[in-house]
């Protein structure tokens, strides 16, 4: 199929940016849609101009690099997929496709369309562990039982992988879904109790010093992450934080 | 608690601390208003007693009046806060995709709200308020004494077309405010079962039978007087 | 008497790693503070050592390419993580897992570095749990294991199909303990250029930082190299797109002696290549074949009439269908180890029983489990008389919550519902167990610089066995090179800041610079990516699951013209001072160039077959690998300029513990 592309072009972080209108032909619907960037970046080398720049790495959704907004949509129209697992079957013949990087205060745009998202690590820094060293005597894994229950749903918020898609899609660009997967996963473990208090209060602080808008529930966020986090997760997090603060 | 309020989160549990009072006051509302369409005395009796009972006038009604407040100031507040949290807008943004129109819109529906609460306040607040504290009449008595004066007042505010239409369409605004804010408030509290359906139909059931309620009660008392 | 030294220590097996701990120099808390480690690389390996180095003191600065230490290759890993706990009470135990996988390895692993791993497998486990990790566990809350290939007990733990993502995670997450503590400084989206060495030893790098292009210089007393395999080489592979051979590369050019490159592993499940603007293969975990079943039709007719669409596989009966692994390996069925069962799918596609357009694809299928576990479920519910339907359901519901994401990522890639119709697999590049030359405390041939996890190569022998992975780049990070770093640091404690104004520090810069420039300035003709692909078809016609002399002559020529082509035709756009992926990509794919003859040379000095090192010339008359006495030994290659003229060392692998027997599993 042949497809029109309107691409956000941005040399660096101070550029001001703009759309441009490329034209790709003979994309296969089996392509998956970076396969078909890469067909248009290698007309464009062979063209002498400068490739599109975009995100990417592992190409099987789940090291979290790729994060395009694609037609207005963050990983694009296909549900549950980051954009490297999106294929060109979801488009026809003739399509014109918009492309934009994922836009947020806190994600400054690196260069074209990849954005630099290491507010998403700071959050981390600022509580997203366990304080337990590396000694190999830490207590038998089997010494404290874990409800199955628990930990699939603790296993069910551990499994965001941090594109910032959520980020890209709340109209406020709110990192909520992603800061209350990170506080479920340890909050809903035992091993997660001692330190849960301090874990949610420097975890949000720092969420609110990175420049994230505040979440309003629209829900955009679960319904476009890649890997299905809940709502719940927030919910979650808005009463350990409640009961962080009355605690101390 | 320091600092509570001040932080994202903080903000979101007193929004919805304040939607809640809110709802419940507009139940309370609509609860002495509809009496008006089966028994004007029973409507008459009820309005007097909030209208004069000192709980209501110097305890809920002061909390009323900030807990309005609050919620719009802090509704302006975090609106513009969260555009600023994306400086440059999208080219193509589909926002359908993936969210209802009313949660995306709740700063229109707001204003509307608003605008409506401007108009709503000329109409009975300041009259009322004029007539209790400045004339000092709290009897509640029509000027020529022969019974409560609130359901006249209604009926003669209901004549307009003009100001039936602006009712209806506020409404129907109001509407569109609660079908997003019923549920977010419970999201924002953090009721786990905010998901489930039980909840979610009543946030529907709600948040259209009250305005409707509502509208039914100006149409009522335009077209049968 | 070889120049390769192991350093193993003397005494019995079981006791050998205790005693060597007890003895080793300690660097005092005070002393540590004023030492630095450098990590390149923050997957399992480099961001378990990086938060371990750092916890212990010392100051750590750790580099990745990615913009997050967290979306390391690693991430990836699907399947589980292997450890000796026997939870499950199937006879496991320390002694097992380390028998297992010698002999997966097909005896070319060394004894002592295995023995353990096997040691502090279940460790690691207490330790992973501990972070917050959150394995699979059933009903009773106890910790639940699968059984994966080569090996006759259940003791692999999994976090559904995404073990490596939950793992890293938590390396990550004692990542971020330190860096909040600033112990540790990530130095994301950077890239090594070069290790520097000052007076024989390694004393830092050369990075470039991907945003800026600027040109970067770090000292420290010991260089880490954790930067993953090689898998690249061949362009399609299961690894990342970035995954790159240039830190293990650099240090080889330095002086550090690569291992057993041609050691690599042909993943039998991954998703079938469709067409050639493929950019990278998906692999489906390992675990699917604890319940799908691997078949082609028994009829060529068949064959044909399923690729022509006017059957499709379901319509097959059973006797129509050959259960290829089940009937040739009866003991281990469908779960052999890895290479067995891609040489197996192979052997079959070659002869014309493909089951796709391209002829390369076999059957994974899922109906005989769905139907199991639907009876199971079934009688646990007190079902009487259940449907055929129903029973279905009962059962596609139970390999929904094991394999649900897999099946999901099968079918956004194919179209096609596995539920409904079987799978389609294919071997395809995974993992390479050869690697950085290190001996048994982790150290390459440079003094202070250390490689671990798939960088190196010392516990896989010549196959992998699967979930193993895992468990070797977490017990490298988090219990063996902590301890042997500090036998090598405890002579450092009086050294002090390394200054990166000397010339060993200039030349390395200049080296690192020219190489950039020359790329930009170079405006040939062909595009990195040219360059890449049609080296990975050599690699994969002439180095892929079967190989032969003259197959491998060949590809050491093309290869070695492929690479006078790229330096003088190479196209880089851009400019050195920005983003810039395409010369990034081009460095890489420099390094690939030499490594991959260096390949194709490994594999032909190796005239014997073992493992995923399969030459048809030594062959058992059903097919299976002859290995040779004789080539007992680890190939280590010296770096002298053209990989034609590398030099080969022989470190001879001794089995005192363990008797070397031929690999069988049928």
């Amino acid at each position: 199929m042949n497809l029109t592309l309107k691409i956000w072009r941005q040399t660096d972080a101070n550029d001001k940016g703009k759309m441009v209108d490329y034209k790709v032909t003979e994309i296969s619907e089996h392509m998956s849609f970076l396969e078909m960037m890469d067909v248009l970046n290698e007309q464009l080398i062979n063209k002498g101009v400068e490739p599109v720049a975009f995100d990417h790495d592992c190409r099987e959704g789940i090291c979290g690099m790729c994060s395009m907004y694609i037609n207005g949509e963050a990983h694009g129209p296909d549900r549950g997929v980051t954009t490297c697992q999106l294929h060109m079957r979801m488009f026809k013949d003739g399509d014109t496709i918009t492309i934009e990087p994922f836009r947020a205060k806190a994600f400054p745009v690196i260069k074209d369309l990849v954005v630099d998202r290491s507010a998403f690590d700071r959050i981390q820094h600022a509580g997203g562990y366990i304080s337990v060293n590396t000694s190999g005597n830490t207590q038998d894994a089997n010494a404290t039982l874990i409800s199955k229950h628990a930990a699939d749903e603790a296993m069910d918020a551990a499994t965001c992988i941090g594109c910032g898609a959520c980020v890209a899609s709340c109209k406020n660009a709110s990192a909520m879904l992603f800061v209350g997967a990170k506080v479920s996963q340890y909050a809903l473990l035992p091993q997660g109790q001692i330190e849960a208090v301090d874990r949610v209060k420097n975890m949000v602080a720092q969420m609110d010093l990175e420049g994230f808008g505040n979440c309003t529930n629209t829900g955009a966020c679960e319904v476009e992450c890649p890997k299905g986090i809940s709502l719940e997760n927030i919910a979650r997090m808005n009463r350990e934080f409640l009961s962080a603060n009355v605690k101390s | 608690m320091s600092g509570f309020f001040k932080s994202s989160i903080g903000r979101k549990y007193a929004m919805a601390l304040s939607a809640f009072f809110l709802m419940f006051f507009l139940l309370q509302h609509f609860a002495i208003n509809i009496l008006s369409v089966f028994s004007p005395d029973a409507f008459n009796e009820a309005s007097h007693f909030m209208g004069t009972f000192w709980a209501v006038q110097y305890v809920l009604q002061p909390v009323l009046i900030f807990g309005v407040i609050y919620h719009f100031v802090m509704g302006f507040i975090l609106e513009a806060k969260n555009r600023s949290a994306r400086v440059k807008k999208y080219a193509k943004n589909n926002g359908a995709a993936n969210s209802s129109w009313m949660s995306r819109n709740m700063i229109y529906s707001g204003l509307a709200i608003l605008a409506f609460l401007v108009l709503h306040f000329i109409d009975f607040w300041i009259p009322e308020i004029n007539t209790k504290f400045i004339d000092g009449d709290m009897t509640g008595l029509l000027p020529n004494g022969e019974g409560f004066r609130y359901y006249e007042e209604l009926v003669h505010k209901f004549e307009n077309p003009l100001r039936v239409g602006a009712y209806v369409i506020a409404f129907i605004f109001l509407s569109l405010h609660l079908m997003h804010g019923f549920s977010s408030a419970f999201q924002s509290a953090g009721a786990s079962s905010m998901r489930k359906e039980k909840l979610q139909l009543f946030a529907k059931v709600y948040s259209i039978s009250i305005p409707l309620g509502f509208i039914f009660i100006a149409l009522f008392h335009h077209f049968n007087h | 008497m070889s120049v390769l030294d192991s350093k193993v220590p003397k005494g019995p097996l079981k006791t050998k790693w205790t005693d060597y701990k007890n003895h080793i120099d300690l660097v005092n808390p005070a002393n540590k503070r004023n030492i630095d480690v450098i990590v390149v690389g923050t997957g399992l390996a480099g961001g378990s050592a990086a938060a371990t180095l750092a916890e212990l003191g010392y100051n750590v600065k750790t580099f990745c390419y990615q913009d997050s230490p967290r979306r390391a290759h690693s991430i990836a890993a699907q399947g589980g993580i292997n450890a000796a706990k026997n939870y499950q009470g199937d006879g496991d135990s320390t002694y097992r897992l380390f028998y297992d996988t010698v002999k997966g390895g097909d005896y070319r692993s060394r004894e002592a570095n295995v023995y353990r791993l096997a040691e502090v497998s279940a460790n690691i486990i207490d330790q992973c749990v501990a972070q917050g990790v959150p394995f699979a566990r059933d009903y009773g809350g106890l910790l639940d294991n699968r059984s994966f290939g080569g090996v006759l007990v259940s003791r692999t733990f999994y976090a559904k199909g995404q073990t490596g993502q939950q793992l890293l995670l938590g390396a990550y997450s004692a990542m971020n303990r330190q860096i909040a503590r600033g112990k540790i400084t990530p130095f994301n989206r950077h890239e090594m250029l070069d290790v520097v060495k000052i007076d024989g030893k390694a004393r830092g790098i050369i990075a470039r930082n991907l945003v800026t292009g600027e040109i970067e210089r770090h000292s420290a007393h010991a260089v880490v190299i954790a930067s993953g395999g090689y898998g690249n080489v061949y362009f399609l592979s299961t690894n990342a797109m970035g995954s790159n051979v240039t830190a293990s590369w650099k240090i080889h050019k330095k002086g550090a002696f690569f291992a057993n490159p041609c050691y690599t592993q042909i993943h039998p499940t991954c998703i079938p290549r469709s067409g050639d603007y493929q950019s990278k293969l998906t692999l489906m975990s390992e675990s699917l074949r604890n319940d799908g079943r691997i078949w082609v039709p028994k009829n060529l007719d068949d064959v044909m009439a399923i690729r022509e669409g006017k059957k499709k596989p379901t319509d097959l009966s059973e006797d129509e269908r050959d259960y290829y692994l089940e009937r040739r390996y009866p003991a281990f069925g469908n779960l052999v180890p890895r290479d067995v069962a891609s040489r197996a799918a192979k052997e079959r596609c070659d002869a014309g029983y493909g089951v796709n357009a391209t002829g390369e694809a076999v059957y994974l299928d899922f109906a005989a489990a769905i139907k199991r576990y639907g009876i199971e479920q079934a009688k646990i519910h007190n079902i009487t008389n259940a449907s055929a339907d129903k029973i279905y359901d009962l059962g596609a519901a139970i390999v929904k919550a094991k394999y649900g994401n897999l099946f999901q990522m099968y079918e956004k890639i194919v179209d096609q519902d596995p539920y409904k119709t079987p799978m389609m697999i294919y071997p395809a590049v995974h993992y390479t167990m050869g690697g950085v030359w290190v001996d048994y405390n982790l150290m390459t041939t440079i003094p202070g610089c250390y490689a671990i996890g798939e960088a190196n190569f010392s516990d896989h022998g010549a196959n992998r066995l699967g979930a193993s992975a895992l468990m070797q780049g977490l017990a490298d990070g988090y219990f063996v090179l902590p301890y042997t770093i500090g036998d090598y640091l405890s002579h450092d404690i009086r050294t002090g800041k390394i200054p990166t104004d000397t010339p060993e520090f200039d030349a390395a810069e200049k080296e690192v610079t020219d190489r950039i420039n020359f790329f930009i300035n170079n405006k040939g003709e062909h595009s990195v990516d040219y360059y890449h692909k049609k080296l990975g078809k050599i690699m994969w016609d002439e180095c892929g699951m079967s190989r032969n002399a003259e197959g491998l002559k060949k590809a050491i020529e093309e290869i070695s013209a492929l690479r006078k082509d790229f330096w003088k035709n190479v196209n880089v756009p851009g400019t050195t001072t920005e983003y810039n992926e395409q010369l990034a990509k081009a460095g890489r794919v420099a390094d690939f160039l030499e490594l991959g003859e260096l390949f194709a040379k490994d594999a032909l000095v190796r005239e014997e077959s073992a493992g995923g090192h399969f030459r048809e010339e030594h062959q058992t008359e059903d097919g299976e690998a002859k290995r040779l006495k004789e080539f007992q030994f680890v190939s280590a290659w010296e770096y002298k300029g053209e990989p034609k003229d590398a030099v080969l060392h022989k470190e001879e692998l001794v089995y005192e513990n363990i008797e070397v027997k031929e690999r069988s599993y049928k």
